[in-house]
């Protein structure tokens, strides 16, 4: 756990599939939001992805069009998983439905600190741009986190 | 006394990296108090501006969410597990937060807002959220009268109100948003009229229909939070489904002679209706207030109550009724609360929904159309008050039995008519003769077929009921007779 207090990175490293599976998630529930979570190590301070482990969107219906939603059962049960794993929770993913992969004020109001925020954005059924957020500590913003492919 | 305290991997760095830490205090308050007291840097992220929680962190005792607990009051004790949990929410750029800026207050409406401005829980920003909020109010009868116009009064931007009744002389005794010149006249109209007179800043949407499947989610959709003011369990049913499938917050109450119900069912963060009320009670059981009354004054209360809610709610201020059941007892003059808690097993909100539509509710609450009787095929066992009227004027002798209550027996009476409540039937058989013609009454001809059919099976072959009841009588037969 040691690397917690030096992380100075702004920077998620991952793979290909995973990008892949992301977009794949987000254009199997549009026009509804998919989300998920990230699973991964922090090896010297840096988030390196493992896994992923998409999560049903608490909302239902129309609503999902324009929120999701994890709810805190599933945040435990997806963190006993990722132990099991001797993994850590790094993050979360979903999709913009018919709008841009850029958080909103939603997104920052509702944010925590530390976690990746990785954004994919689909347009009629098909996936586009895909980012990665991390709030700034005092909470007045999202700053844009490197995605590094290991591939 | 140490607690253990869990953190998340979010705050850990904040926490000298630790997924775990040992802190005192007797309450949640205390212990999280601690927390930030040895890391300041976790304050802002567990606490807003006015120093609550913020509502996507949650906090579990031993794995018992707090808020079914005594929230941040619940007691701890040495050895307890306490668990910060994240709700993730996110979602598309369209908030009403985003709203709320765009929206600009006239001097007018800041003059007319003034008292709401000045307190700092509302200020510009807070009124400025009302304006950019919309509310669906469902019925604009005895709830619907003091939400409508406290809601209107309040400056929520724009109201739909949904009703296809007309206003009735026994409304007014409750229904305060119509005055004695609209009886007659579409509730709508009258309801439109008075909030215009009051705020005309509102915008205002009339739906003058009944809210059904059909076009329940289609209306309900076009608003941020939905208010049901009315009387009956199909619309409450489905307003429930319809809100929880849209993801929308329902201010719900109710009212029955002088008691009353107020909650907010919000599934996202809370039970629905369902969680409380799975299946509606067998119809008839519980009586409406048409039937049962109600103090005139309790909508009053309970609305003002609904509207309380809504408020806040715009406002995110104060603590919601979400998960609580306030009840309220007008002769007592007491508030009682209940903890609602939100059912794993919902066949809406739950675990595993099975409900992922809207249904049909008429028959989910066993309620069959109207069958509609043709003259043809008219009960043999009734008589028609036209026909009553004809054999008393030729003078023949037909004993009368009022099965209602005393209380309504008061209110008005056919002549000569016995009085035996309907629960009293079966055991006073012997006052009357199976020999005679016999017309039984009751108000509206409900009770007065049960007993009826009562007799029949006791032997008494010549009893009729009387079609339509007293009611039906003092329309058709005498004017002069008060109805009620």
């Amino acid at each position: 756990m040691s690397g917690f207090g030096r992380m100075t990175g702004k920077t998620i490293k991952l793979r290909a599939q995973h990008l892949d599976s992301i977009a794949k998630h987000g254009e199997a529930t549009y026009p509804y939001e998919c989300c998920g979570i990230l699973f991964g190590r922090l090896i010297n301070g840096e988030k390196v992805l493992e896994e992923l482990y998409p999560v049903e969107n608490a909302k239902k219906q129309v609503a999902q069009q324009k929120r999701f939603l994890i709810r805190p059962e599933q945040l435990k049960e997806g963190e006993r998983n990722a132990q099991e794993k001797r993994l850590e929770v790094l993050g979360f993913y979903h999709s913009h439905p018919e709008a841009e992969a850029r958080p909103s004020a939603f997104d920052l109001e509702h944010a925590w600190p530390f976690y990746s925020y990785i954004i994919v954005s689909v347009k009629g059924r098909q996936a586009g741009e895909l980012t990665s957020w991390r709030m700034a500590d005092d909470r007045a913003r999202f700053d844009p986190e490197q995605i590094i492919s290991l591939d | 006394m140490a607690v253990k305290v869990l953190l998340p991997t979010a705050l850990r760095y904040l926490a000298d990296s630790q997924s775990e830490v040992q802190l005192p205090g007797a309450s949640v308050r205390e212990v999280l108090g601690a927390l930030v007291g040895a890391y300041p840097e976790l304050r802002r992220h567990l606490y807003n501006g006015e120093g609550e929680l913020r509502n996507f962190v949650n906090v579990y005792v031993n794995d018992e969410d707090v808020r079914y607990l005594q929230e941040e009051k619940t007691p701890v004790e040495s050895g307890d597990i306490l668990s910060v949990v994240p709700s993730i929410a996110g979602g598309n750029p369209v908030d009403s937060e985003t709203l709320a800026a765009g929206v600009e207050l006239s001097p007018e409406e800041i003059k007319r807002y003034s008292r709401h401005i000045i307190m700092p829980e509302v200020g510009m920003e807070g009124q400025k959220k009302l304006k950019a909020a919309s509310i669906l109010l469902v019925g604009t009868g005895g709830l619907g009268s003091p939400l409508g116009l406290y809601l209107a009064a309040a400056g929520v931007g724009r109201l739909g109100l949904v009703d296809f009744d007309v206003v009735d002389y026994s409304n007014l005794q409750r229904q305060i948003i119509h005055s004695t010149k609209d009886v007659g006249r579409s509730k709508l109209q009258s309801a439109q009229e008075k909030i215009r007179a009051l705020n005309p800043y509102v915008e205002l949407d009339t739906y003058e229909t009944a809210l059904r499947a059909e076009n329940a989610m289609e209306i309900i959709k076009q608003y941020d939070l939905v208010i049901d003011g009315t009387d009956n369990f199909q619309t409450r049913y489905l307003v429930n489904d319809a809100c929880v499938l849209l993801d929308k917050p329902n201010v719900y109450g109710s009212i029955f002679r002088f008691e009353g119900q107020a909650s907010v069912f919000y599934a996202r963060l809370g039970p629905c209706y369902r969680c409380l009320y799975p299946e509606p009670p067998p119809p008839g059981l519980v009586p409406s207030c048409a039937e049962g009354g109600v103090l005139g004054i309790l909508p009053g209360v309970i609305g003002v109550i609904q509207a309380t809610e809504a408020v806040k709610f715009i406002l995110g201020r104060g603590r919601s009724l979400i998960g609580r059941l306030l009840l309220y007892d007008a002769l007592e003059m007491k508030f009682r609360e209940l903890k609602l808690r939100k059912n794993p097993a919902c066949p809406l909100c739950g675990e595993k929904p099975s409900i992922r539509a809207l249904i049909d509710y008429d028959q989910f609450c066993g309620i069959s159309p109207q069958p509609t009787v043709s003259p043809a095929t008219a009960d043999p066992f009734d008589i028609t008050p036209e026909q009553l009227k004809a054999r008393l004027d030729r003078g023949e002798e037909l004993t009368i039995v009022d099965v209602r209550e005393p209380h309504e027996y008061q209110i008005n009476q056919l002549p000569n008519s016995i009085l035996i409540p309907l629960g009293q039937v079966a055991s006073r058989l012997n006052e009357l003769n199976p020999e005679e013609e016999i017309v039984v009454h009751c108000k509206m001809g409900g009770r007065g077929a049960k007993a009826v059919d009562l007799m029949r099976k006791a032997g008494f072959s010549k009893v009729k009921n009387l079609k339509g009841g007293i009611d039906l009588w003092a329309q058709k037969v005498d004017p002069s007779m008060p109805r009620y």
